[in-house]
């Protein structure tokens, strides 16, 4: 391996001596504020490198992994994102009765395997992103066990979660096995290859097979119905920054993997399995804002809109076939970017007012909020209005988007469902807008132990200002997005 | 730029309040003044500048710019102005004026945030009123609900939350029909002209398959007659003005609604012409339904907001049926009334809010007689229910009679069938007039029988007196109004034509009356 391939994989070595450091450091001397630091420091530093591999790319490190704009692209959101969720772990954590050290090394490989799962072209490397960042969720969802009074929560999401996932792994397990013995290769572009001298016919079946069983692993870390039972009781039970985690790294590895391998290996040619993702799509929509509709916990309306959310983006998913302009994948990257900043944004407040002894996440908390803290109150409306489509934020541009790549691919069943979908959602968004501006009849002060924190707040002020400068002014993203789903 | 401006000084006027409320509660309403009336000011001279380039030839545009805004998808921040706008951007102001001081005094609580919210309304109106860019439209289309959506959910009445829900899912679902339509006609421009536009004028040669033009015309056609409201669609607008506070009820009634008509004039007949004029018996049909069940609903409230809310309804029935019967005289018709039903509609829910402040109250079993007591404050209900009938010499006559007229020309029976609905209004009208102000003095118990109310004041006085004289310009000397809009009305026409073939030869000038 030459130096300059070594290069390429700087932002991915960086995040990995990370890991390492702060593991050496938990031997050394246990201090929350240092591990969090060294973490912090990594994942800058890892952020940074990408100025020196961008003129690099595009290029092929071993068959296993690709440094393109489409990879580096998404590694610096997942190295943001990560940045984001440490800074809000932080005073999360602050008050926690266990050590809090091994929470931040959890986090940095967790985000080492979401940077693997972004650069791989190849299904080792992309199984083995995928697993890496799971075994740290089981670890980040369960963290706070032993606390007396919540222990159950934590321990029955994580049990779940590691099932459930270790079902669908082996759905995608079977699924690739399939595809070796049918193609002899796991390599996306060579299985695009040789699935193009394949007519119809038995092999067709056969791949069709494969292609639903990965597609259906995909769908259960997506959260797609009917594959997303665990989703309310994971988001629930875990720790506030573990379902940050989970809600915006976790999905964004996965929609990019899934975008990469949908747009090469050509798997959208198959009408069963388009007709197969439309119907998932729809049900997504809808099932998910119904289900979403009288929640009162926050974290499980969140992880209702999350699934109504894939389904959204599952319509831009369907049209990257429609190779018109790339459309569709600059849809899907641009709804990407969009959901991140809004799940950081919403999941941000919550972790700003709790704290690992008391979880706000019902309605109920942020009542009157608008009165009591106007600040938090306005980042978060900005946020839900955002997660509901309104103008003047990124998520109506991004709903835009999608509505432009689902017209292009004349989806009109699921556009529809999508316009039902966002009349549903609707009600519940504003439902939490309208109780944060009911007064508190008597006068309940918000905890104290994430609002004296400087830095989550700095967090918030700069997603709120992406999410409206973004939304007012979208052309530098855009063009952005054009030079990287040029590259798929 | 001036439009530019226009609506920068709403929105930046509007976040000024809300800051200036850390000062001093009361400066929010002295820095929505000063910017109202400064937006007043801008439209008086691009009514006094513009009014040169209406004579000249083919000149329907007053004021057109454009600066790139998303290339990607061909978008662009097009603003422009001809006669119709004009009206609707000086009818818009002005109510924002009355407004204000429909709010001076009964807004007591987060004040800054409540002007804020009046004026990010205003912003998204006068930006709906000017976009020729469909993405720019529908930008504003949105903006404007959300503080519509507060203003009524912090500083409604009762079932506030209720109300504030229903307005805003009604509009945003169908909005949302809208924006699928809007992306329809950009992607087929695309589809013949190889890239994407938003583009008002682009757009209209977008050829499009004859079945297919019906959808998303229908599309268009949903998204503005939710807003305006049409009959089957408009049950979320009793609750939106019964419970919304005075203000927020002006605007709604007087300004609001009165976008959805903008967008069936501006957009969906002279995009889909062809399936528009399919369309036209149906939604003269439609129309004529709304003016008489709407009417026949007035007459069963109890509620005095409600009741105004249904009128206005029947109301816009005469706007649909003029827009619809597309030609000069229905044009001008339907324009008439929105611009009279905006003073006499905004009037009538000031007066109601005067009743609530008053008696804490809107039930008119429970009010009587207030003849006696408050003569002013009678009269003034007298003057604007009788406008609001339809009596020759105001404003809202003329509108009704050349809604009718038009209307005949298109199908006399549907007509006829309409005209029965000035006869319903006079009842209803009339009706409110004598239960709460003739009879015996009768009030709510818990305000005090001994308590006498206080009349109008100084500056109510002089809202009304404003509103009023409006009403008898519009009704004495139409022709001003008329002229100001018929270039670009006539414009719209002769690039359509009418919708049949022997209606086509109706061509006259503003002068008709």
């Amino acid at each position: 391996m030459t130096g300059e391939l070594l290069l390429l994989l700087l932002p991915i070595i960086l995040v990995t001596a990370t890991a390492v450091l702060t593991m050496l450091m938990v031997a050394v001397k246990r201090r929350h504020a240092i591990s969090c630091f060294i973490s912090a420091a990594g994942l800058i530093l890892s952020l940074l490198s990408l100025l020196i591999v961008v003129p690099l790319a595009p290029a092929e490190v071993t068959p296993l992994l690709r440094v393109d704009a489409f990879s580096l692209f998404f590694t610096a959101l997942i190295l943001l994102s990560g940045l984001a969720i440490t800074f809000f772990s932080y005073p999360y954590l602050a008050n926690l009765e266990d050590h809090q050290d091994e929470f931040y090394l959890l986090l940095v490989i967790g985000v080492l395997g979401a940077l693997v799962m972004v650069s791989s072209t190849h299904f080792i490397t992309a199984f083995l992103g995928m697993e890496t960042l799971s075994v740290c969720l089981y670890g980040m969802i369960a963290y706070p066990l032993h606390r007396r009074e919540t222990a159950q929560y934590p321990m029955e999401a994580s049990i779940k979660y590691l099932v459930l996932s270790a079902v669908s792994s082996g759905f995608v397990l079977f699924g690739m096995a399939l595809l070796y013995a049918q193609t002899g290769t796991l390599h996306f572009t060579s299985i695009a290859a040789a699935l193009t001298g394949l007519g119809g016919g038995v092999p067709a079946v056969y791949y069709i097979v494969a292609a639903l069983l990965i597609i259906t692993g995909f769908a259960f870390k997506l959260s797609l119905v009917p594959f997303h039972l665990w989703t309310p009781d994971v988001y629930e039970g875990a720790p506030l920054p573990a379902t940050a985690f989970l809600a915006t790294v976790g999905k964004l590895a996965m929609a990019a993997l899934l975008m990469r391998f949908m747009s090469i290996s050509g798997v959208l040619s198959s009408e069963a399995i388009v007709h197969v993702l439309s119907i998932m799509a729809a049900f997504s929509i809808v099932g998910g804002n119904l289900l979403a509709l009288l929640q009162s916990n926050l974290k499980r309306l969140m992880s209702y809109s999350s699934i109504a959310h894939m389904g959204y983006l599952l319509i831009a998913l369907l049209t990257l076939d429609t190779l018109n302009e790339s459309l569709g994948a600059e849809a899907v990257s641009f709804y990407l970017v969009a959901y991140v900043l809004m799940s950081l944004g919403a999941f941000g407040v919550m972790m700003v007012v709790s704290d690992s002894a008391h979880e706000r996440d019902h309605i109920g908390h942020y009542q009157g909020l608008f009165w009591r803290n106007p600040w938090l109150a306005l980042v978060f409306t900005a946020m839900l209005l955002s997660l509901a489509g309104i103008p003047l934020t990124v998520g109506f541009i991004a709903k835009f988007y999608i509505f432009a790549a689902g017209v292009e691919g004349a989806k009109w069943g699921l556009l529809f469902a999508m316009i039902v979908g966002s009349g549903i959602g609707l009600f519940y968004y504003l439902r939490i807008i309208y109780r944060m501006l009911t007064p508190l009849e008597y006068y309940e002060p918000i905890p104290e132990a994430g609002l004296k924190e400087l830095l989550p707040h700095c967090v918030l002020f700069v997603l709120l200002c992406a999410l409206i400068v973004f939304g007012v002014y979208p052309n530098g993203l855009m063009s952005l997005l054009e030079a990287v789903v040029a590259s798929l | 730029m001036i439009l530019l401006w226009l609506i920068l000084i709403l929105f930046l006027g509007g976040a000024l309040a809300w800051a200036s409320e850390a000062l001093d509660a009361k400066l929010p309403r002295v820095i929505a003044l000063l910017s109202l009336l400064l937006s007043l000011t801008l439209v008086l001279w691009l009514f006094l500048s513009g009014a040169a380039d209406v004579r000249s030839p083919g000149g329907t545009w007053w004021v057109l710019d454009s600066w790139a805004w998303i290339p990607r998808f061909g978008i662009a921040l097009t603003v422009g102005a001809d006669g119709l706008s004009l009206l609707m951007l000086g009818l818009t102001v002005f109510l924002g004026l009355m407004a204000l001081g429909a709010a001076w005094n009964e807004i007591t609580k987060r004040t800054g945030f409540f002007y804020f919210n009046l004026l990010w309304t205003l912003a998204g109106v006068v930006g709906v009123f000017t976009a020729l860019d469909l993405f720019l439209f529908f930008f504003f289309w949105e903006v404007m609900l959300i503080p519509m959506y507060l203003i009524i959910a912090i500083w409604g009445h009762e079932n506030r939350a209720y109300a504030a829900m229903k307005f805003f899912l009604f509009t945003q679902v169908s909005g949302l029909l809208l924006l699928l339509a809007i992306l329809c006609l950009a992607y087929f421009h695309f589809v013949q002209f190889g890239h994407f536009s938003f583009d008002y004028f682009a757009l209209q040669n977008v050829v499009l398959e004859e079945r297919f033009q019906l959808w998303v015309m229908l599309g268009f056609f949903v998204g503005f007659a939710t807003k305006l409201p049409v009959f089957p669609l408009h049950s979320w607008l009793p609750d939106a003005h019964s419970q919304a506070p005075t203000a927020g009820s002006v605007l709604l009634a007087g300004v609001l609604l009165k976008t959805g008509a903008y967008g069936l004039i501006r957009f969906t007949v002279p995009l889909f012409p062809e399936a528009s004029a399919t369309f036209a018996p149906v939604a003269m049909s439609i129309a004529a339904i709304g003016i008489l069940y709407c009417a026949k609903l007035a007459f069963a409230q109890t509620d005095i907001k409600r009741l105004i809310a249904y009128t206005s309804v029947s109301h816009m029935g005469f706007v649909l049926l003029g827009i619809y019967a597309w030609n000069l005289y229905g044009l001008q018709g339907a324009l008439m009334t929105m611009l009279a039903h905006g003073l006499s509609s905004a009037a009538l829910f000031m007066l109601a809010g005067s009743l609530q402040h008053r008696f804490h109250s809107r039930d008119m079993d429970k009010i009587n007689g207030l003849w006696a007591q408050l003569p002013m404050l009678s009269a003034m209900a007298l003057f604007f229910s009788i406008a609001a009938v339809g009596m020759p010499g105001l404003g809202n006559f003329i509108g009704e009679f050349l809604s009718l007229l038009g209307a005949f020309q298109a199908s006399p029976t549907i007509a006829a069938i309409s005209a029965l609905g000035l006869i319903f209004a006079a009842v209803y009208s009339l009706w409110v007039i004598q239960k709460v102000f003739h009879g015996p003095y009768k009030i709510p118990e818990r305000v005090g029988l001994s308590a006498i109310p206080d009349d109008l004041s100084g500056v109510e006085i002089l809202c009304y007196a404003l509103m009023a004289l409006g009403l008898v310009w519009m009704g004495m000397y139409p022709q001003s109004f008329l002229a100001l809009s018929s270039p670009g009305l006539e414009g719209l026409l002769q690039a359509i034509g009418a919708f049949s073939g022997e209606l086509a030869t109706v061509t006259v000038n503003g002068g008709a009356l």
